[in-house]
C-alpha cells in the first residue's frame, strides 16, 4: 500500500542552487526505506519536502490515505538546552495540547523506550552524545507516528554507539510498525537497516537506482559479518560510485 | 578555587597599605589626599548624610533599570515580530546609545520639571540599550531545526515565542542586563552631576560635589566609595541572578569539575 508519491519533484532555493531535479520515488507503508547518496546532493531537501517544511518547486507529493502523523530526526540532536530530557521529549505532545500529566507519563515511556529510564531529570548538557541522539528519538516517537523521517541521525556518532542504536531502531521499527526513511551516507547502514534502498545522483539530486534487500529481520551482528552482507554492500557501493559518476 | 578570591583581595589589601603608607610617610595632609583609615572614619561619622545619599541614588538607578528592562524587552520583542518596526526604529536607538549623556542630561533636565523624573531618564537612556540589542540578537539567535520542529507539530507563533524564543534569549538578556546594571549607576550619577542641585534629595553625586565645594576630601572619598560598593554589588546581585537561572543548562554556569 502506498503511504506517499513523490513525482518530477525539484526544488531550487531562492541562491539560484537546485538541490533536487526531477526526483520521484514511492514509499510503501511500513516499509524501512534508506535513501543513500553523496553529501549535498539534496536528500536533506528531499526529507523536509515529504515533511512539509519546504514547498516543492516543481512537481507534487501525494498522500493517497493522508498527510500520516510523522516524526522527524534531525542530524543533530537539536534539544531545547532549558528543558530537561523528559521536557524535550514532552514537546510535541505539549504543542498538540496534551495536559500535563499525560504527556508527562507518555514521555516517560518514549524515554524508557530508548532505553534512558532514570535520565527524565537530565539536561542535553549532561548526556553523552548517543544519549542525546536517543532523545531525539524518543521525541519523534512520542506521537507514535506512522512516518519516522531520520536525517542521518547517527551520522556523528562513534561506530559502537551508531551499531547499538541501529540494532535499537530495528528493534523499535518492528514492534511498533512505522514506516521509516532513513537518510544517509553509509553504505554499510543503508543495507544493514533497510529492506529497500533508493540511491540518489550528485546534484542536482535524482533517484538513480533501487535495491532490496531481502534479508530476513531480526538482523544482527551474525548479519552484519555475513557474506551475503558484505556481497550486497559491494553492490551498494558500485551502485553509489555509479551514482556520482553520471 | 580560593585563589580567585584571595589573590584581588590580598592585591587590595597591599594597595590600600601602600596608599596609607605614603600619605603618612610624605605627610599629605587630608584635604589633598586622605588616607584610607580616615576615609573609613569619614564613612562611619558622615553616615547620617551619606545612607540617605545612597538611597536616593540607588532608588533612581533601579528605578531606571526596571524601566530600561520593561522598554528593551517590549522593544526586543517588537522587533522580533517585525522587521518593519526593527528598521524603523533601531538606527533612533543606537543615536540614542551613541549620544554622550552629559550632552543631553542639560536638556532633559531644562525640559523635565521634576529633577528625579529627569535623572530616571538620564539613567534610563544609558541603560536600556545594552537590553535591548542583547535581547534582539537573543530573540534571532534561535535553532533552525528547533523552529522547523515546531512548525513540524503545528505551534501557534504564541507558543514559539513562550517555548522556544524566549528561553533561548535568556542568556543573553541577562549579559545585557549585567551591563547595564552598572551603566544605570553611572547614568544616574552623571545626570546628578549636570543637575547640581539635587531635587527634594540629594544623591551621592551631589554630596561629592557639596564636599569638593566645602573642601570636605575625606567625606568626598567616602561617597566615591559608597559608589563604587554599590557598582560592584549590583553587579554582583544581578551575577547571581544570571547564575541561578542558568546553572542547569547554560554553558557558561557549567561547573568546573
Ligand atoms: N536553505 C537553503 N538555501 C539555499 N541552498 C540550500 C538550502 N538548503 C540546502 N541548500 C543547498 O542545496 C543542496 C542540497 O542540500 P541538502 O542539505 O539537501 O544536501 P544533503 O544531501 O542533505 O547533504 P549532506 O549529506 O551533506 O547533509 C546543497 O548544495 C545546499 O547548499
Ligand atoms: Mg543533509
Amino acid at each position: 500500500m502506498q503511504l506517499v508519491g513523490i513525482r518530477d519533484v525539484s526544488k531550487v532555493f531562492a541562491n539560484g542552487i537546485q538541490a533536487l531535479g526531477s526526483a520521484s520515488l514511492d514509499i510503501a507503508a511500513g516499509e524501512f526505506l534508506s535513501v543513500l547518496g553523496p553529501s549535498g546532493c539534496g536528500k536533506s531537501t528531499l526529507l523536509r519536502l515529504i515533511a512539509g517544511l519546504a514547498e516543492p518547486t516543481a512537481g507534487t507529493i501525494a498522500w493517497p490515505q493522508g498527510r500520516p502523523d510523522l516524526g522527524f530526526v534531525f542530524q543533530e540532536p537539536t534539544l531545547m538546552p532549558w528543558a530537561t530530557a523528559l521536557g524535550n521529549v514532552a514537546l510535541p505532545l505539549k504543542l498538540r495540547g496534551v495536559a500535563r500529566s499525560e504527556r508527562e507519563a507518555r514521555a516517560a515511556e518514549a524515554l524508557a523506550g530508548v532505553g534512558l529510564r532514570g535520565f527524565e531529570r537530565s539536561y542535553p548538557r549532561e548526556l553523552s552524545g548517543g544519549m542525546k541522539m536517543r532523545v531525539s528519538i524518543a521525541r519523534a516517537l512520542v506521537t507514535a507516528p506512522k512516518l519516522l523521517l531520520m536525517d542521518e541521525p547517527f551520522a556523528a556518532l562513534d561506530e559502537i554507539t551508531r551499531r547499538r542504536l541501529n540494532t535499537d531502531l530495528l528493534e523499535l521499527w518492528q514492534r511498533t510498525h512505522f514506516t521509516a526513511v532513513f537518510v544517509t551516507h553509509s553504505v554499510f547502514e543503508s543495507v544493514f537497516l533497510s529492506q529497500r534502498i533508493v540511491v540518489m545522483s550528485a546534484r542536482p539530486g535524482r533517484v538513480r537506482s533501487e535495491l532490496a534487500i531481502e534479508a530476513p529481520y531480526p538482523r544482527s551482528e551474525a548479519f552484519g559479518t555475513s557474506a551475503d552482507y558484505a556481497a550486497l554492500c559491494r553492490l551498494t557501493s558500485a551502485q553509489l560510485s555509479e551514482a556520482m559518476a553520471t | 578555587m580560593s585563589a580567585r578570591f584571595v589573590a584581588p583581595i590580598l592585591t587590595g589589601l597591599f594597595m590600600l597599605a601602600l596608599w596609607e603608607g605614603l600619605v603618612r610617610a610624605m605627610a599629605i595632609p587630608p584635604y589633598v589626599l586622605p588616607g584610607p583609615i580616615l576615609v573609613a572614619k569619614t564613612l562611619v561619622s558622615d553616615w547620617g548624610t551619606l545612607w540617605p545619599a545612597l538611597v536616593v541614588t540607588l532608588s533612581i538607578t533601579l528605578q531606571a533599570l526596571l524601566a530600561a528592562v520593561l522598554v528593551g524587552v517590549l522593544l526586543a520583542l517588537l522587533f522580533s515580530l517585525s522587521r518593519w518596526i526593527e528598521f524603523s526604529l533601531f538606527p533612533y536607538a543606537i543615536i540614542l546609545q551613541v549620544t554622550p549623556i552629559v550632552a543631553i542630561a542639560p536638556l532633559i533636565i531644562a525640559w523635565v520639571d521634576d529633577v528625579n523624573v529627569s535623572l530616571l531618564i538620564c539613567a534610563w537612556l544609558v541603560a536600556f540599550f545594552p537590553i535591548l540589542s542583547n535581547t534582539v540578537l537573543g530573540l534571532r539567535s534561535v535553532d533552525r531545526n528547533l523552529l522547523d520542529l515546531f512548525e513540524l507539530y503545528g505551534a501557534s507563533r504564541w507558543r514559539v515565542l513562550v517555548d522556544l524564543r524566549l528561553p533561548a534569549a535568556l542568556p543573553y538578556f541577562l549579559g545585557g542586563l549585567r551591563i547595564s546594571g552598572g551603566l544605570a549607576l553611572i547614568g544616574a550619577v552623571v545626570a546628578e552631576f549636570v543637575a547640581g542641585s539635587g531635587g527634594r534629595e540629594s544623591g551621592l553625586a551631589y554630596r561629592i560635589l557639596e564636599s569638593g565645594y566645602q573642601l570636605k576630601i575625606p567625606r568626598m572619598f567616602a561617597a566615591l566609595v559608597l559608589i563604587s560598593l554599590a557598582g560592584i554589588a549590583i553587579y554582583l546581585l544581578l551575577s547571581l541572578l544570571s547564575h541561578l537561572l542558568l546553572r542547569r543548562w547554560h554553558e557558561s554556569a557549567l561547573a568546573e569539575e
